[in-house]
């Protein structure tokens, strides 16, 4: 049965917290939390959401929370999922939340371990698609043409040269029990997700987009605007992989105009015509596959 | 639990623990010195719907009899229950 | 007690199988890989009821050991050179969150050039990290120091990471004959784990946090009082193994035939075997020699080493180690603990076994002979003539 707004408990997890207003990773966080509820263990590696809810003596998750080391989310995870067992505990999910460094970079080694070991944790990605911790450099998540303070956008490069890792196949080529791409812009898609990865018994990864205002270059309180379009232009997708099948959880008709995506944030806004049809036919080969190979 | 604000904010010699284990959710500092503007919910129109309380990224807003309200103390005026607002009636004001 | 047959690793590898940690995490490499290998295979027949993580790296298995021990259970790991180079970031995370993680370490040499033999550059250049480091000699100091490691990390005060060195082939591969305690033995001396350090569905805890620069000294400090800590904790894990086990041990150092001597060897790990034997011969051509073992270089015997230095003329660190540029860490460990202590008799440093190079009997002699006449420079590599000054 899907979950809603309604059935969230009331309690807040991460709350007095440090991050920018109107940050996307702390929505991701607080929302996934409030989902698992109390006996979420939570494991966050250096970045974002560490740097900015662990602070002695301001300490803000209401859950058992740790950090880690950045490359080790999900090796940390690990071995809390595996003392908790030996302690006799079963009630309880072990869950990490890292960027999208944390992830698709450093600590992509030790969550393609804790995948083959198929190690009972949630992994979210919760992606801004830089390092914006450090002050936005790029990562192995930023899109095509961003500009980050190490891709600059000038007058011979303009900003990043590569596009995005897949994260999501790249997990899934694993035979993982369960993957799942959201945006927090589909709070409901992301929340039922979830609450999914926390039924299901093995490694589970959700991948969210997490708009940061700072780094993207939009006002503060379009995070969540930026987050459906995303989706909606179709540079993002929501899918799930579960039982060795990709599944497409929504296959717009039609869809918005990816130049105005880009053209509203500033890190994007120094691409030419020709960059973003760059960007449109890798978006429409993308799709193309989708539509063709996953089940809709 | 929601983490709030403790007594005991400030730790000397003793008081530091002797690992880095400690209570969750103790808080020490408000928030709400980031605002420069505040959203103001207009308690008769609000039906309750909780979108803002969905979106929030701070986790400040609340529903209590059917009505959105906003834990000041943590909002950062960001302004997306705002723009959330299907009803619109959740303004952004100046902060004096 | 049974006796067996056992090199150092698989020594150690049934001094963790009495200990029975609840996690083990660990990631094979030469010459540590025969414990990973005994203790798997411990595992698989139920003599050893843990759960073993096959890590993909050294840096998740240490990374993994803390997520066990941040939830309040044993945890072991086990690694060597490149390998405890590459976890070395998770050595200060362990030790600041001060969790008493035990982890054997098969002292080798550290690359370039690439080299499997015996040094101890791997964990002396780590002599920083906030971890207690303990040099085993033989077979049965492995096996004991696996128990005792636990014991002196997991006590409330010390709250602190163990790592146990083997020497590299010389105790990690040599066969030697161990006594085995019984697990009932091993019961009695090691209680089981208990903690407030830890992650609690009851108790909540938010860990591993940040400090600024007020509070992050406050908890260096505390950090390093508790290394300071153990000391005393040592001695009594090694009076309660005496009294369970039979075997004696002598805390941060161990002396040879010191009392009267005039000129020391000072040294750590399997070479110091050879140093006595040497000692043994020299005294007996009238030589009034002697030797000191370091078993634990953190926490560092100062007052230990000036007590027993404390009537003699000259004396040698031997070790196998360089720090470059500068001379030997042993040997600048010594000369600091000797002149906080106001001592200032001549100190001479001799670099060898690097990359598992033999040190010979003879070279051992020629340390004695050199330093009784005082004929060297004070930092020496054995054989080789050239002066890098």
């Amino acid at each position: 049965m899907s979950i809603g707004a309604k059935d969230l408990c009331t309690e807040e997890f991460f709350y007095g917290h440090k991050a920018c207003a109107g940050c996307g990773g702390s929505l991701a966080v607080r929302n996934a939390l409030k989902v698992l509820g109390k006996n979420a263990v939570a494991v966050l590696p250096a970045g974002c959401m560490s740097a900015v809810g662990f602070n002695f003596p301001q300490l803000c998750f209401g859950n058992n929370a740790i950090i880690s080391t950045f490359a080790g989310t999900a090796s940390m995870l690990t071995g809390i999922e595996a003392g908790f067992r030996a302690r006799g505990i079963e009630n309880f999910t072990a869950v990490g939340f890292a960027g999208d460094g944390g992830t698709a970079d450093i600590g992509i080694q030790a969550l393609s371990g804790a995948i083959d070991r198929n190690d009972n944790i949630i992994y979210i990605c919760y992606d801004n698609e830089a390092y914006m911790n450090t002050g936005i450099q790029k990562s192995g998540l930023t899109p095509f043409g961003a500009k980050t303070t190490t891709t600059p956008a000038g007058k011979n490069i303009r900003g990043n040269i590569r596009p995005k890792k897949n994260m999501f196949e790249i997990a899934a080529a694993h035979d993982i029990p369960y993957a799942a791409t959201a945006t927090v812009g589909y709070m409901n898609d992301f929340l039922n997700k979830v609450k999914k990865a926390s039924e299901i018994k093995g490694t589970k990864y959700i991948h969210v987009i997490a708009p940061c205002p700072t780094g993207w270059g939009i006002p503060v309180s379009d995070t969540v605007e930026a987050a459906k379009e995303i989706a909606d232009c179709g540079l993002w997708y929501l899918a799930e992989y579960e039982n060795g099948e990709f599944t497409l959880n929504h296959d717009p008709k039609e869809f918005t105009d990816v130049a105005a995506y880009l053209k509203k944030q500033g890190r994007f806004r120094h691409l030419t015509d020709e960059d973003i049809s760059i960007i449109i036919k890798s978006r429409d080969e993308k799709w193309k596959k989708i539509r063709n190979e996953w089940q809709g | 639990m929601t983490p709030y604000i403790r007594d005991k904010k400030v730790f000397g010699f003793e008081d530091i623990p002797e690992n880095t284990a400690f209570e969750a959710g103790y808080l020490v500092t408000v928030n709400s010195g980031w605002r420069s503007i505040r959203p103001v919910i207009d308690r008769e129109k609000c039906t309750g719907c909780r979108q803002c309380y969905l979106y929030c990224p701070d986790g400040v807003i609340s529903i209590k009899e059917g009505k959105a309200e906003i834990d000041y103390d943590f909002c950062k005026g960001c302004g997306i229950c705002s723009k959330i607002c299907k009803l619109n009636v959740i303004n952004m004001e100046e902060e004096r | 007690m049974a006796k067996k047959f056992l090199s150092g690793d698989e020594a150690f590898a049934e001094g963790i199988r009495l200990a029975k940690p609840d996690v083990i995490s660990a990631y094979p490499i030469t010459p540590q890989t025969i414990v990973v290998e005994r203790l798997s295979e411990m595992v698989e027949d139920g003599s050893l009821k843990s759960e073993f993580i096959h890590v993909e790296s050294e840096h998740s298995a240490l990374s993994c050991a803390m997520g066990a021990s941040a939830a309040g259970v044993r945890a072991f790991t086990a690694t060597s050179s490149q390998g405890l180079l590459y976890m070395a970031e998770c050595l200060t995370y362990a030790s600041g969150g001060r969790f008493p993680i035990v982890m054997m370490n098969a002292n080798r040499a550290t690359a370039l050039p690439w080299n499997i033999y015996g040094d101890q550059r791997d964990s002396l250049s780590l002599l920083d990290s906030g971890w207690i480091q303990a040099y085993a000699e033989n077979a049965q100091e492995s096996l004991d120091l696996a128990l005792m490691s636990y014991y002196i990390a997991e006590n409330e005060k010390v709250s602190t990471p163990f790592m146990v060195n083997l020497d590299g082939f010389i105790v990690t591969h040599t066969y030697e004959e161990v006594d085995v305690p019984e697990v009932s033995l091993a019961e009695k001396y090691l209680p089981p784990y208990q903690t407030k350090n830890k992650l609690d569905l009851d108790e909540p805890k938010n860990m591993a946090f940040s400090a600024g620069p007020d509070h992050n000294y406050i908890f260096k400090f505390k950090e390093h009082r508790a290394m300071l800590d153990a000391v005393p904790v040592i001695d009594q894990a090694e009076k309660k193994f005496a009294e369970i086990f039979g075997r004696k041990y002598t805390g941060l150092i161990e002396t040879y035939l010191t009392e009267d001597a005039d000129h020391v060897i000072i040294t750590l790990g399997s070479i110091a075997g050879l140093c006595r034997e040497t000692a043994d011969k020299l005294r007996a051509e009238g030589k009034k020699v002697g030797v000191i073992r370091i078993r634990y270089m953190r926490p560092f015997p100062v007052k230990e080493l000036a007590e027993a230095l404390k009537n003699v003329k000259s004396a040698a660190v031997l070790e196998k180690d360089i720090s470059f540029g500068n001379e030997g860490t042993v040997y600048t460990n010594v000369n600091s603990a000797l002149f906080r202590n106001g001592m200032l008799i001549p100190v001479y440093n001799f670099i060898g076994g690097l990359g598992g190079r033999n040190i010979s009997p003879g070279d051992i002699e020629n340390i004695f002979e050199t330093i009784e006449n005082g004929t060297s420079e004070k930092v020496n590599f054995i054989g080789i003539e050239v002066n890098p000054q």
